[in-house]
């Protein structure tokens, strides 16, 4: 492109780690002209944010080292630039955003203090910061501007965050925003929300947008074009629609094939035996109602699906049934017997019974156990498979079933990806042999086509075993691929239940219709199509 | 935050009460004061005089819960060594105690953190290698042992400092030196790691994107995140000198508080050791609070 404001061209970035070299980017090239949004897609690993990094100046050096290429801006090369000139384009020409605006706020100081910052640091006198802090902070939907300039981070909700934080970047009104994965960590109907304010302030003020996602929903609904980005390199570009219909590359193909909401639905086998159901449960903390009266039937064999968003009291839920949580009221009948009830002692002999899968593999795993250690402490506690030999056999084989080797029980969980972990953590909960599995976002921290191998995993065991699922998610697109029942929470309350298929094609309740247009289709003609609707409306 | 320093004050009150009980039945079975404080050849009916003037005969729990009227009305009883107020003296060694903590431990955390700051600036560099050296020598060397090897190279040798006593500026150095040493240390090396973890934080990089100033991400955006587990680890040292340097007072001859909580003991002086040990608690007590108050200070979380 000729009217490029900023053009990286054929930068290689490596990693000098105590392992040996990593190539983290080779040879890639973009450019983002004015108004215009670039999409760098990558999975974790691929290198989508190094180059982000090394136009802001923000790659450690070392490890990093920067092999060849140019980052060209304004007529010079950034690489080149002194430290200081490099500061002083920083937050003023170039700005950037981040993924998880907690921590990307320092606690200690006030939002208005940070935002008003990024003036004052490039000698604006102060009350001229203030002014404007103020104009933006009202101007990205903060309510009460003047109170928001004197609270903490801590203070907000994740979307206002990121909210402030974009306010934060664009006080120097610069010619370019850089977002490194800004709406991964919100809830969907937020997504959506700061994406269109995004979308806005950019018609505003022309700026150039560079938009590193994961996620082919959001490259569908706001880019103009696209790079792919695989180990390093980029393997494909173009405009949304090119690459989404008509992909060259392997990687994309299997990219596009592996985004969720494309395959069959699975259908409730109606005539299986009840396993667990769940009556009238409420459970309030002080003011806050987190479940209000809520009850669910399970089938064997069943997957049934709790989404909702963050505070709707889908995790309550779960922690209550494994009775980890009291209740208030209510009855939770678990082959025949009420778990609200039970004595410590039938508490244990459930927890056999029933297993649990959490999000975050690297938290939930003990960094100091080996894969065995892990995989047989259930053993241990629960006094079974005292045969050393045997136990050895069997986390083989569970290893196997869930599509790792068997000599990975000598491991610890540091040694793995991701996926891997997780794939650890389904195996120790298969251990003891469960009826059910509670998934709680199970698949929520993990790439887009990790996601759809973990789902086919947890579908084939449902399908092999006969194990029941409840699978807690914030994410409709998630559940279609993988529940036969949908529940819709809101507040701590179910909103709307039903077959899977009647909850995508048929939802009745305004909050379910909410959340899946919320919910970004990969395909950008689906999304063109919702936004026409969307301002028809 | 004034919740909070009301729950600490009640807890702090508690502990206070459970450590004078401990103190005056613990003190007691160290044996009987008459034995030490009249000469060898008294006979039994000096001792026993002596047990009666100063209430020792009386039962135990007698004795206590005298003790105990008198300590509300903050009369800790005379010193039986030297015949005055308990009180008095634990005050007057306290105004000797206080300034040689107060100063050093301002020294220590002044050097402490701008050296461990510099360090974390740039790990691994030359400096951080010499502050890493010098704080593990300090931290893991016997105060007893660099006072004595200090008096005799300063004192002896040089001819430089006094040995002991006070009298003059010079009388401070030494004491003052080697106490320094081992909070230094120790210090030094958790502003160092602290501020190295508040460096590679997120919000660091915030604001590297936002183009501030290289000092002011160290001094205002690190710094202050960085300086909350110090503080934790400041309140420790702080408090370990308020105790009194037991040895370091001891070996320069330095009339504060250790060395007077450890002659009282070694004479059965039980009302001077329990004066001492109450004084030093509710000080510790006020410096926990202005410590607690300084966490509130530095971050907002704390204060809700």
């Amino acid at each position: 492109m000729n009217d490029a404001l900023l053009e990286v061209r054929n930068l290689s970035v490596d990693f000098h780690t105590a392992r040996g070299t990593v190539h983290a980017v080779k040879q890639i090239s973009w450019s983002v002209g004015r108004g215009e949004t670039l999409a760098i897609l990558g999975e974790s690993g691929s290198g989508k944010s190094v180059s982000a990094s090394a136009v802001m100046n923000l790659l450690d050096m070392p490890p990093a080292h920067i092999v060849e290429g140019e980052i060209l801006f304004g007529g010079q090369d950034l690489l080149k630039v002194s430290y200081e000139e490099h500061r002083a384009l920083n937050g003023k020409r170039i700005a950037m955003i981040f993924q998880d605006p907690l921590s990307h706020f320092n606690p200690v100081y006030s939002v208005g203090w940070q935002i008003i910052e990024t003036m004052t640091a490039h000698g604006r006198p102060a009350d001229q910061a203030r002014a404007r802090a103020l104009e933006l902070i009202a101007r990205v939907g903060i309510p009460d501007p003047e109170a928001a300039l004197h609270k903490y981070p801590h203070q907000f909700s994740g979307g206002q965050r990121q909210r402030l934080m974009i306010a934060m970047a664009l006080m120097l009104k610069p010619d370019i925003l850089i977002a490194d994965e800004p709406t991964t960590a919100l809830d969907v109907t937020i997504q959506a929300e700061v994406l269109a304010l995004l979308k806005e302030l950019q018609r505003e003020t022309g700026m150039g947008l560079v938009l590193i996602t994961h996620d082919l929903g959001v490259v569908a609904e706001i880019a103009d074009r696209v790079v792919v980005m695989s180990k390093g390199e980029i393997v494909e570009q173009g405009t949304p629609r090119e690459v989404y219909h008509a992909a060259k590359h392997p990687y994309t193909r299997q990219l596009i094939g592996a985004a969720h909401g494309k395959g069959e639905i699975n259908i409730l086998d109606i005539a299986s035996p009840v396993l667990l159901e769940v009556k009238s449960l409420c459970k309030t903390y002080g003011a806050f109602t987190a479940l209000n009266d809520v009850s669910l039937t399970l089938h064997r064999g069943q997957s049934l699906a709790v989404v909702g968003e963050s505070g709707s009291g889908k995790s309550t839920l779960a922690r209550a049934i494994l009775r980890l949580e009291g209740v208030d009221s209510g009855q939770a009948v678990w082959k025949g017997r009420d778990l609200i009830g039970m004595t410590a002692r039938d508490v244990l002999g459930m927890r056999r019974e029933i297993q649990m899968v959490f999000q975050d593999p690297t938290q939930s795993l003990n960094p100091r156990m080996s894969v065995y250690q892990i995989i047989s402490e259930g053993w241990d506690i629960h006094g079974l498979m005292p045969d050393r030999t045997a136990r050895q056999a069997k986390v083989a084989e569970l290893l196997e079933q869930v599509g790792l080797a068997p000599e990975h029980a000598r491991r610890y969980p540091h040694q793995f990806s991701g996926g891997q972990r997780q794939r650890i953590a389904i195996a120790r909960a298969l251990a003891l042999e469960p009826e059910l599995i509670i998934c709680d976002e199970a698949v929520s921290a993990l790439d887009v086509s990790i996601q759809a191998q973990v789902i086919a995993l947890l579908d084939g065991l449902r399908q092999r075993l006969g194990i029941s699922f409840l699978f807690i998610a914030h994410d409709l697109g998630v559940v279609r691929d993988f529940a036969d029942t949908v529940l819709v929470m809101k507040a701590g309350q179910i909103v709307e239940s039903g077959p899977t298929g009647q909850i995508f094609s048929a939802s009745q309740h305004p909050y379910t219709q909410k959340l899946l247009a919320a919910n970004l289709d990969p395909d950008p003609d689906v999304q063109a199509q919702r936004r026409l609707r969307a301002s028809d409306g | 935050m004034t919740k909070l320093i009301g729950q600490r004050a009640v807890a702090s009150l508690l502990s206070l009460l459970v450590l004078m009980v401990l103190v005056f039945f613990l003190s007691r079975l160290t044996g009987d004061p008459a034995v030490l404080f009249l000469p060898i050849d008294a006979t039994e009916e000096m001792k026993e005089q002596f047990r009666v003037l100063h209430g020792l005969d009386r039962p135990l729990l007698e004795q206590f819960n005298q003790y105990v009227l008198d300590l509300l009305q903050f009369d800790f009883g005379d010193s039986l060594r030297k015949a005055r107020p308990a009180l008095d003296l634990v005050l007057e060694a306290y105004a000797w105690t206080l300034p040689l903590a107060l100063l050093t431990m301002t020294f220590v955390i002044t050097a402490a953190i701008i050296l461990g700051s510099l360090a974390a600036f740039k790990v691994g560099g030359f400096f951080d290698r010499l502050v890493s050296i010098v704080s593990l020598v300090g931290a893991s060397a016997p105060d007893f042992w660099i006072a004595i090897v200090a008096i005799m190279v300063f004192s002896l040798s040089l001819g430089w400092l006094p040995t002991s006593g006070v009298g003059s500026v010079a009388h401070w150095i030494l004491p003052m030196a080697v106490l320094f040493i081992r909070p230094f240390g120790l210090i030094v090396q958790v502003v160092r790691s602290s501020m190295l973890s508040a460096q590679s934080s997120a919000y660091v990089k915030t604001a590297r994107a936002k183009g501030v100033k290289n000092l002011r991400l160290i001094f205002i955006h690190t710094l202050r995140n960085g300086m909350l587990p110090v503080i934790t680890v400041i309140g420790d040292q702080a408090a370990a000198m308020l105790n009194g340097a037991v040895i370091v007072e001891t070996i320069f001859g330095f009339p504060g508080v250790g060395k007077l909580m450890i002659d009282s003991i070694l004479q059965r002086d039980f009302n001077v050791v329990l004066a001492a040990i109450l004084v030093t608690a509710v000080a510790i007590f006020l410096m926990n609070i202005l410590i607690d108050i300084a966490y509130g200070l530095l971050d907002p979380r704390i204060r809700q």
